[in-house]
Order: structure tokens, then sequence, then C-alpha cells
């Protein structure tokens, strides 16, 4: 995985960035009028992880926090943890997290190095929703054994919530670029970047 | 601190004893060979067995119940849809092979020390050296994940504290800025931190 050696800041941004997902998955649910399943911010950490510190570090973060709930460390929102989550309906969700991470971390990168609403937004729907939910619905459908079109009814609960954060996500990430510049510019792509400012 | 947080339950028995290693594949084993159940007793007969391991490892059977209630929702559509499309005895040969993994998961976790699970991990990554992967900087990297985990928290608790003195109310923009804000300052002090320790090096 790691093929391309992590420097110390790689790994302390890693390492952080899974205390920040863990910490949001603390946050109480909320409930809005009108919704039946709660709201936690944790896979708005997720979309975050990406959004913020970049493809790579952002996926490796959520892998950590996967790890660490796998050794038995309750972290997910509930709170939940342990082994036995990753034998549940929900597994293809926690699977596409990183990849979820990956995706928006990259589109987040090639939108240049100031963070702009509008292309977090996009990179926000399509790693945080389309590739989530992607393997989210399969991973309910090879768990359960009910047919792709039933998974979308069980899951389908959940989008109202998840379009908020992917808003939600992309006005955290500019704020945060704003008041913490360097991340998007920084590493192999700079080069370029400054060029075509 | 990982004792405090974790979710291992400290205990003697046999199943707490065995290594953690072992544990972890044989339950791969058994998430294999579960594919083949496909009668009703068979899976009535995992289900029993895996039940069996609470009282054994000391555990009240209330513990593993727990465990499936986060599932209660998801569980209950399963067994409808396989009722009405494939019949009683499907429903109950899914749910209940599902309900055995999972008290199965649970039941490592709950009897294995969080510590000895990350040795497996580093010991399982060692093949990854052929990538090289180091597997030491894998474990060094879950000590600083588990580190992180209260730190940010505790970062959280004064970004909220703050917040309520401002009259912020609950706006999540107000809360996760400052928080990744903070964190990632933490992040820069961290990464110093392992450089100082000649971890570039």
């Amino acid at each position: 995985m790691p093929a391309p050696r992590s420097t110390s800041r790689d790994l302390a941004l890693i390492a952080t960035f899974t205390g920040v997902v863990a910490a949001l998955g603390l946050v109480p649910a909320f409930l809005p009028p009108g919704f039946t399943v709660p709201i936690t911010a944790q896979s708005l950490g997720v979309i975050l992880a990406g959004a913020v510190i970049g493809a790579r570090r952002g996926a490796l973060s959520v892998v950590l926090l996967l790890v660490l709930v796998a050794v038995g460390l309750p972290l997910l929102a509930g709170p939940r943890g342990g082994l036995g989550v990753f034998a549940s309906p929900s597994v293809g969700f926690l699977v596409g997290w990183p990849v979820a991470a990956y995706v928006v971390g990259w589109l987040t990168e090639r939108g240049g190095a100031t963070y702009r609403v509008s292309w977090g937004l996009v990179a926000n729907v399509v790693g945080g929703i389309i590739v989530l939910y992607a393997f989210g619905i399969a991973g309910v459908a090879a768990v359960t054994g009910v047919s792709v079109e039933a998974a979308l009814v069980a899951t389908w609960v959940y989008l109202p919530g998840d379009a908020v954060k992917v808003v939600v996500a992309a006005v955290v990430a500019r704020g945060v670029h704003a008041a913490y510049p360097g991340l998007l510019g920084s590493g192999r792509r700079s080069a370029r970047e400054r060029s075509t400012v | 601190m990982t004792s405090t947080i974790g979710l291992y339950v400290p205990g003697s028995s046999v199943l707490h004893r065995l290594p953690a290693g072992t544990k972890l594949l044989a339950m791969v084993a058994v998430g294999v060979l579960s594919v083949f159940l496909d009668r009703p007793w068979q899976v009535a007969a995992a289900l029993a067995a895996v039940l069996a391991g609470y009282p054994v490892a000391g555990l009240p059977v209330r513990v593993a119940l727990g465990q499936l209630r986060p599932l209660v929702w998801i569980l209950g559509f399963t067994a409808v849809f396989h009722v009405v499309v494939n019949g009683w005895e499907r429903a109950g040969v899914v749910v209940g092979v599902l309900a055995a993994l999972v008290l199965l998961a649970s039941l490592v976790t709950l009897t294995t020390r969080t510590t000895d699970l990350v040795d497996a991990v580093v010991t399982g990554c060692r093949p990854l050296r052929v990538l090289r992967v180091d597997p030491e900087r894998i474990g060094l990297l879950i000590a600083l994940g588990i580190r992180c985990v209260p730190v940010v928290a505790g970062l959280a608790e004064e970004v909220r504290d703050a917040q309520l003195a401002r009259g912020l109310g609950a706006s999540p923009r107000a809360f996760a800025v400052p928080l990744i804000v903070r964190s990632l300052r933490h992040a820069d002090a961290l990464g110093e931190a392992l450089t100082a320790r000649g971890l570039d090096d």
C-alpha cells in the first residue's frame, strides 16, 4: 500500500486525522425533523479526510481507523467496534470509506491549490455518495443475499443525511484550507500547480 | 491506556489464553466455511456453538445479545426479504449465519487484548516487506493512531466549550473547522517530534 515511503509529517497527519474521524463519530447523532435514520458526523469525517489531507494520506488515515476498530477500539459511531462490524451487512460502507476518501482527495487535488466549494461539492458527491454507495449497496447485497434493488431500498434512507454531509464537508474544507493553507499545493504536484496559477 | 478504551474484557478462560493469531485464523476459516452452511440444523448448530463460547469465556449471554442489537433493523429487513422471495428456510439460514459470524468476531474481540491484536497485525504485515512496506512502521502508525484518538477527543471538548462560550450553538462549521485546524497543528508538532527522533533517516 504505502509504496512511496511516508515522511514523518505524512505519518503524523494520517494518525491525527484518524483521531479526527473518530472524534466526529463521538458527536451525538442528530435527528432532523422528518428523517427516520439519525445522522452521525462520522462519514463527514471520511469525506473531510480526502478533502483536507489529500487522496493518499486521507485514504490511509481511514484505513488506520478501520485497523483500530478491528483491533478492538469502539471508534465507530454508536459507539461500535471490534471485528464484529466487519461481519455485519454494513461492511460494504466500511470497505468503501478509504476508497471514497481517496476519490474525494484525488478530485480535490485536481482542483488546484486553492479549495473552491463548487469543485469540492463535485468531488464530495462523486467520492462520498456515488463511490461509497456503490460499495455499500454491493456489501448489503453480498452479505444478506438480498437483491441489489432491495439493498438500494435498505440504504436510501441514509441518502438525505449524506447529501447534507456533502455540503457541510465542502464548507468545512473551505474553512480549513483558508485557515491552514499549503495542504493541497504540497507534494509532487506543487510544481505544476505553480506553473498554472 | 488502550485497556480503558478498548472492548477487551479481561479474563483467564481458554479463549482468553489462545494466541491472537490462532483466533484470527480460526475466525477467517469459519467465515470461509460458513458459505457451505445451507441446512437449518447446520446453522442452528453453528449458532449454538458460537453462543456456547460466551459462557466459556466467562461472558454472560446478555453480552452476546448486545452485539446483535445494532443489527436488528438490517437483520429484520433481510429476514422479510428472504421470507418473501425464498421462503422461511432460506431466511432462517441467512440470518442465522450472519448472526453467528458477528457473534464469533465479537467473541474474538472481547477475549483478545488490543496490544496482542496489534502485534498480530504487525506480524501479518511481514510478507509486505516484498512491497518495501516496513511492518514496524505500520506498528508505529497504529500506536500513533491510538494515541491521537484521545488527543483529538480532548481538542474536540475544548472547541465545543469555546463554541458554547461564544454562543455559537450547534453549528457544524463552527465546530469542525477549529477542531481540524487545531488537529493539523498537533500533527505539525507530532511530525517534528518524529523527525527529531530520526524517523526520516
